[in-house]
């Protein structure tokens, strides 16, 4: 008997300590929610940390430093910890590890795709909203100690980007989009000028049209033996601005997926037309558009505007060696369009989130130092170490800023022609930019977009058939590797339908097995009860 | 009762644990035997380096060492007697990643693909299979800068007697290696290592992969403790980028020639 009781005993703990596992796993302790201090307290020592992202370009590391440095010197009470990543997805995992354990960094370079995952813990971001507006410590406050812009300064559009469910979560940092670098000397070379405005019919002319060989298996407009007209760096992108411009479906803000449509599956088959041709192809099968580019053995290569200083002839960055390079003149022009009159292209670039604490005084220093990166010394510096646009108008209008701009081509590193005009076509086309829905899964959804025309360009190139059927089961399996048909679920969306049979009988089970046990301690109190009472 | 009570709780957990399987045996058969109607044939390395891009390849090789594993998707080095394959995020799981010790066995089945110069088996899967063999470094110093070094691509090589060269960051700062390739990196972030090292008048650039040799790793210690001057011993893979670019696995000071 007492052995039973035992059992009961032990098996009541375990339930105990599992519930209190189990609840762990959703997270850790929530934080309070962040109130603005009224002062900040300057009598205090805090040390802060700062996950930051170079395109591995030493100048970027450098303009981080100097930030830091001039940023302590005006607090000296804040210590700044810089980290530095070369890739968004590494920040993105090593956050949602520390989430976990508390251990978040104070400041971090980031997407808001990505703060929408962080928001699923509760507190975890700073709502920037009453900082902004702050009277002393908000953008433009009285009592920040630099020429920190106003909230009307920053590019409204930029700043839009950052709000999540109608609060902010982010500040931009830096902006830039896609370009289309062109060998426009092949482009003549076959017959044809560039239009005004790049659309895919003419890329897709072009790019078949050189496709053309010698008798001797050379390609006819570089005479060498390798030649990819067109290669896009990221697909994620080309889906998403394909659809955009074609008005095909892609995701409603509340995220529900609506990607899987007709718009989606006549884009796949042109791209399979042209992959099969070898006219077209990826990054991620083929290498970096740039290295092809500059070789002469690609005539349209699609990358962001923040690779500029890769591109082109006399580019100041290259992975291929000097022998390697042909001479060609260069054309930035906008990502292809679908309709000229009505221009869309993607923006990205990094933005800036706070992570709570415990101490709102550390949130607040974490504030001044993310509001620092928006002053005009650091916004230009880092806008001209590749095709970024400044967040701020404050910035891109600063005299320094119209004097660089003034000076494309002057040099091959600083004031190079291709990073300038990448620069410049952003700023032409601001408004022609766009942002896709924010939510928790956005992120997936993005990978998934890419992922279709990966994996259609990958097929053709193995002898594969793309048709109704191909793209019938490649629709399920992104589906279910990128879970997307849990992405409006867990905004509670989808009816999930009934729990499956097996699910029923295992909770049925556990069920029983908790109502036995219970009847089983009840009757040996009541047996107990008895005994006593003799 | 007691022993009833013991009894009936022990079926209802054996009970509920199976419910939490899923697994359609018939299903399994099907996948199996269409599996094996699928099947090609194991290719020799002459076989698979004359193998059309893209085209479906079956190896048996050997792992010789490990660069990552993420996502359920493995890299690895390989290499059996006759050349080496490189493997580029393969199906594996972290579990079966832990079997894939150096000198393992095993049959892959991919597609054979090349991303900037590196010929590579990608979208594979693979089954671990009854053998151990493991590489001797060839000796490839005298053939840096032939032709005939591609032919070697990804083999465990050696380089003997090299002269560290200082290396150059983005801003004409020297150095004996660099935190990335153009110095952006920093100590502490676990980036690769790049540094230049010469023979006979020629400089050729090695890597520390830090995916493969992270920063914990003596290899990242040692080239973190080189000078411009000294002289070294290298074994690695040797790997393709634009060019040739080995990982760097071990750097020892250089011995004597006998």
């Amino acid at each position: 008997m007492r052995k039973l009781h035992k059992i009961t005993a032990v098996m009541v703990a375990l339930a105990i300590a599992s519930s209190v596992l189990l609840s762990g796993c959703h997270g850790s302790k929530d934080l309070g929610t962040f109130e603005v201090p009224e002062e900040f307290d300057t009598s205090k020592e805090y040390e802060i940390t700062f996950w930051a992202k170079n395109d591995t370009n030493k100048a970027q590391t450098n303009i981080y430093e100097k930030a830091i440095e001039d940023f302590e010197k005006l607090y000296p009470n804040i210590k700044v910890n810089l980290r530095l990543y070369t890739d968004y997805g590494k920040i993105y995992n090593d956050v949602i590890t520390n989430i976990s354990t508390n251990t978040t960094p104070n400041v971090c370079i980031t997407y808001p795709d990505h703060i929408a995952t962080y928001l699923t813990g509760t507190n975890v971001v700073a709502p920037l909203d009453n900082l902004f507006t702050d009277e002393k410590y908000g953008l433009g406050g009285s009592e920040v100690l630099f020429d920190s812009p106003t909230i009307d300064e920053i590019i409204p559009k930029f700043l839009e980007e950052c709000s999540i469910s109608g609060r902010y979560y982010a500040i931009p940092y830096m902006r830039s989009t896609e370009a289309c670098y062109v060998n426009k000397t092949y482009v003549e070379a076959l017959g044809y000028e560039l239009p005004e405005v790049l659309t895919w019919d003419f890329v897709w002319e072009v790019s078949e049209a050189a496709m053309a060989k010698d008798e001797d298996g050379n390609f006819i407009v570089n005479g060498q033996k390798v030649m990819i007209p067109f290669i896009y760096k990221s697909t994620d992108n080309m889906m998403i601005q394909m659809l955009r411009q074609m008005d095909g479906g892609y995701s409603t803000d509340r995220g529900e997926v609506l990607i899987f449509n007709d718009t989606t599956e006549d884009i796949l088959y042109t791209i399979a037309e042209h992959a099969a041709t070898g006219a077209f192809s990826t990054f991620k099968i083929s290498s970096y558009p740039a290295n092809f580019l500059n070789a002469g053995q690609c005539i349209f290569a699609v990358d962001s505007t923040a690779g500029a200083t890769w591109m082109g002839s006399d580019a100041p960055l290259s992975d291929i060696s000097e022998d390697k390079f042909v001479e060609f003149e260069t054309e930035v022009m906008t990502v292809p369009q679908a309709d000229p009159d009505n221009m869309q292209m993607i923006s990205q670039g990094p933005s800036v989130c706070i992570f709570n604490k415990e101490d709102p005084q550390e949130v607040l220093a974490s504030w001044l130092f993310a509001q620092f990166l928006l002053t005009n010394e650091v916004q230009i510096a880092y806008a001209q170490t590749e095709g970024y646009v400044p967040v701020t108008s404050k910035a891109q209008n600063a005299p320094e800023y119209t004097d660089y701009l003034s000076r494309s081509g002057e040099d091959d590193s600083t004031y190079y022609d291709v990073k300038i005009e990448a620069t410049k076509l952003l700023l032409e086309h601001t408004d022609d930019t766009f942002v896709t829905p924010v939510f928790n899964g956005s992120a997936s959804l993005r990978d998934a977009a890419g992922q279709m025309i990966e994996n259609v360009t990958k097929s053709v190139r193995r002898n594969e058939t793309v048709d109704d059927e191909y793209i019938e089961e490649l629709y399920a399996d992104i589906t279910s590797l990128y879970h997307l048909d849990q992405t409006a679920a867990s905004l509670g969306k989808t009816d999930l339908g009934p729990l499956p049979k097996t699910s029923v009988a295992l909770l049925a089970t556990l069920g029983a097995a908790w109502v036995i046990m219970g009847v089983y301690v009840l009757r040996g109190a009541i047996r107990n009860k008895k005994n006593r009472s003799k | 009762m007691k022993k009833f009570l013991a009894l009936l709780l022990a079926f209802m957990l054996v009970f509920a644990l199976v419910g939490c399987g899923d697994k359609n045996t018939d299903d399994d058969k099907k996948e199996e035997e269409q599996e094996n109607e699928n099947e090609v044939q194991v290719m020799s390395y002459d076989e698979y380096m004359a193998a059309e891009l893209d085209s479906e390849v079956v190896v048996e090789t050997y792992v010789q060492a490990k660069q990552a594993w993420a996502e359920d998707k493995a890299t690895l080095y390989t290499q059996d007697e006759n050349g080496a394959y490189f493997i580029y995020g393969m199906a594996c799981s972290e579990e079966d990643y832990e079997k894939l010790t150096v000198g393992t066995k095993i049959r892959v089945t991919g597609f054979k693909s090349e991303w900037a110069g590196e010929v590579e088996i990608i979208d594979a899967t693979f089954e671990i299979i009854e053998g151990n063999y493991v590489a001797e470094a060839l000796d490839v110093t005298s053939m840096l800068g032939a032709e005939d070094l591609i032919n070697h691509q990804n083999e465990f090589v050696s380089f003997k007697g090299m002269t560290i060269e200082a290396s150059t960051d983005a801003e004409g700062n020297e150095a004996a290696f660099l935190y990335n390739w153009d110095g952006s990196g920093e100590e502490g972030t676990n980036c690769d290592l790049y540094f230049n090292a010469s023979i006979d008048g020629q400089t050729y650039t090695f890597t520390v992969e830090s995916d493969l040799c992270d920063e914990s790793s003596d290899v990242y210690k040692a080239v973190q403790a080189l000078k411009v001057g000294d002289v070294v011993d290298m074994e690695g893979f040797l790997y393709w980028y634009e060019g040739v670019n080995p990982h760097i696995t071990s750097v020892t000071a250089a011995t004597e020639a006998e």
